[in-house]
């Protein structure tokens, strides 16, 4: 594995699949009385979160915290970024608090690259403007592999699995992580969405693009409903909520088209009733709740492969 | 082995045990174990991976025979544990996977392929603890070969095996390596 987790591009299949057998095997600890392990005693992660955030900070905090390691959360609000501290200068601020690794937020694109140059710890990019999402790209792949291929499928990919991903790919750093993961794994990558909320280069993308939600769901084993995100929003994209919501969003009638094996995903927060159907965030297809508990693990397992054997050789990257 | 318990020089890829010694070996512990524990009442067997997890399964096989007793066994992984990791690349996890009836209250016993330095089984002793409270705690090791860095004994050994620090001993087992067989070689580092 490389020294940092800034793109779901960095991994290799071994890579990935290392992880998910990582956080596969970690997931048992949550039944276990004490759930916690020394490995990562000593070690100190810095939660450095620029955007707001509760799911991710909490998350790699949880994770952290379950491998022993000390946790610094940083957030924009109420420090020194208000009265106009540069990123460099607050991450070397950090550096000298001695960090082993920067968890990262952002809402420029680059920013984990950038700080990656600057630091001498790992850095995993917790989501960097609309650029990407790692991590939520490994839980995810990690919660279909156990969805539909159960515990038992330690060492292999998702060859073959096809997956749906709908809505505002334009503005979603989790669509490009999971492109990018997905297909490295195996997986079949449809983008479904307007035409407006696609990216220009989206054919140079690993997948299959389409514009009609209702031809693909009966192909699908995993939908992946995205947050149409208002606040990116510079332009109208669409004409209106209501009508993007008719002809992209899941409701019951749609989630029926589904093969009954198939499951539903969304990386939250959720917009109910745009995007998804209460009914259907609601439903026992829906994973939603399982990706949380999913996101704790697959964070343990990317801290502990990132942390929990030698250091890295100091290099300027 | 000379006659004063020294290794002998140049025994590079030597056999030390075969199958059939191995066999006997195992049974004799089985039998150990029973006797030790009054019959094997209340006893878990937990495999360290590799190696010793397939080495539960057949003392816990061979029990059965002995005795009818359905002796619960499972697997132990201590690399979150170890004491080593700052010293090596980030490695893959075994399994740990605990009999449903648990460990607490009961008589574990610690199973694995080779003793050496202790440092594998103090990992074990930590992880276990983290998994709930054994009556007591014992270890069954198919080869001591000594030079132990803790203070640490195995209540049941198969073979004890003097050995120089330069050389590596070899278990291999059926389930993982096609073969049963003990083996020594001269590789000049630390296995």
């Amino acid at each position: 594995m490389k020294r940092h987790l800034i793109s779901a591009a960095d991994l290799s299949r071994g890579d990935a699949l290392l992880i998910l057998d990582t956080a596969e095997e970690l997931a048992s600890l949550a039944d276990r009385p004490i759930k916690k392990l020394p490995t990562l005693r000593g070690r100190t992660v810095v939660n450095l979160f620029f955007e707001d955030s509760t799911r991710t900070r909490i998350s790699f905090e949880a994770a952290a915290k379950r491998l022993s390691a000390d946790v610094i959360n940083f957030s924009a609000k109420g420090s020194s970024v208000g009265k106009g501290e540069s990123l460099k200068d607050t991450a070397l601020t950090l550096e000298a608090m001695g960090s082993d690794a920067v968890v990262i937020r952002h809402s420029a694109s680059g920013a984990a690259h950038r700080l990656a140059g600057w630091v001498r710890g790992s850095v995993v990019n917790a989501g960097d403007g609309t650029h990407e999402h790692p991590t939520q790209a490994l839980l995810d792949a990690f919660t279909i592999r156990r969805r539909l291929k159960g515990t038992g499928a330690r060492g292999t990919g998702l060859d073959g699995i096809r997956v749906t991903i709908v809505g505002d790919v334009l503005h979603s750093r989790v669509a490009r992580s999971n492109v990018l993961l997905l297909s490295t794994l195996g997986a079949e990558v449809t983008l479904t969405a307007p035409p407006t909320l696609l990216p220009l280069a989206v054919d140079t993308w690993p997948c299959a693009v389409s514009y009609d939600l209702d031809t693909e769901l009966p192909k699908s084993d995993v939908v992946m409903m995205l947050r149409v995100q208002t606040e990116r929003m510079t332009a109208a994209y669409f004409p209106s909520v209501r009508e993007y919501s008719r002809r992209y969003g899941l409701d019951a009638a749609r989630m029926g088209r589904l093969p009954d094996h198939a499951i539903v995903m969304h990386p939250g927060p959720m917009n109910r009733g745009v995007e998804i159907a209460a009914e259907v965030a609601d439903s026992p297809r829906s994973m939603i709740v399982e990706q949380v508990a999913n996101g704790v693990t697959t964070r343990m397992a990317v801290l502990y492969l990132l942390l929990g054997g030698t250091e890295f050789p100091a290099v300027a990257s | 082995m000379s006659a004063s318990g020294h290794p002998v020089a140049g025994r590079d890829g030597l056999a030390v045990l075969d199958a059939e010694e191995i066999r006997r070996a195992l049974t004799r512990i089985a039998h150990e174990i029973l006797e030790r524990t009054h019959g094997g009442d209340e006893v878990v067997l937990l495999g360290i991976p590799t190696r010793g997890v397939p080495l539960a399964r057949r003392l816990a096989a061979r029990i059965s025979d002995f005795e009818g007793l359905g002796v619960p066994c499972g697997s132990l992984d201590v690399t979150m544990h170890r004491d080593d990791l700052r010293f090596r690349p980030a490695r893959a996890l075994g399994r740990t996977d605990l009999p449903r009836s648990g460990v607490d209250g009961k008589t574990v016993v610690l199973v694995d392929d080779v003793l050496y330095s202790g440092r594998t089984v103090r990992a074990a002793l930590d992880a276990l603890t983290d998994l709930g409270r054994p009556r007591a705690v014992q270890l069954a090791v198919l080869i001591d070969r000594g030079h132990r860095e803790l203070p640490i004994r195995a209540d049941y050994v198969g073979k004890n095996l003097p050995t120089s620090q330069r050389e590596v001993v070899h278990v291999l087992l059926a389930e993982v390596d096609a073969q049963d067989a003990v083996m020594i070689s001269d590789e000049g580092g630390r296995s």
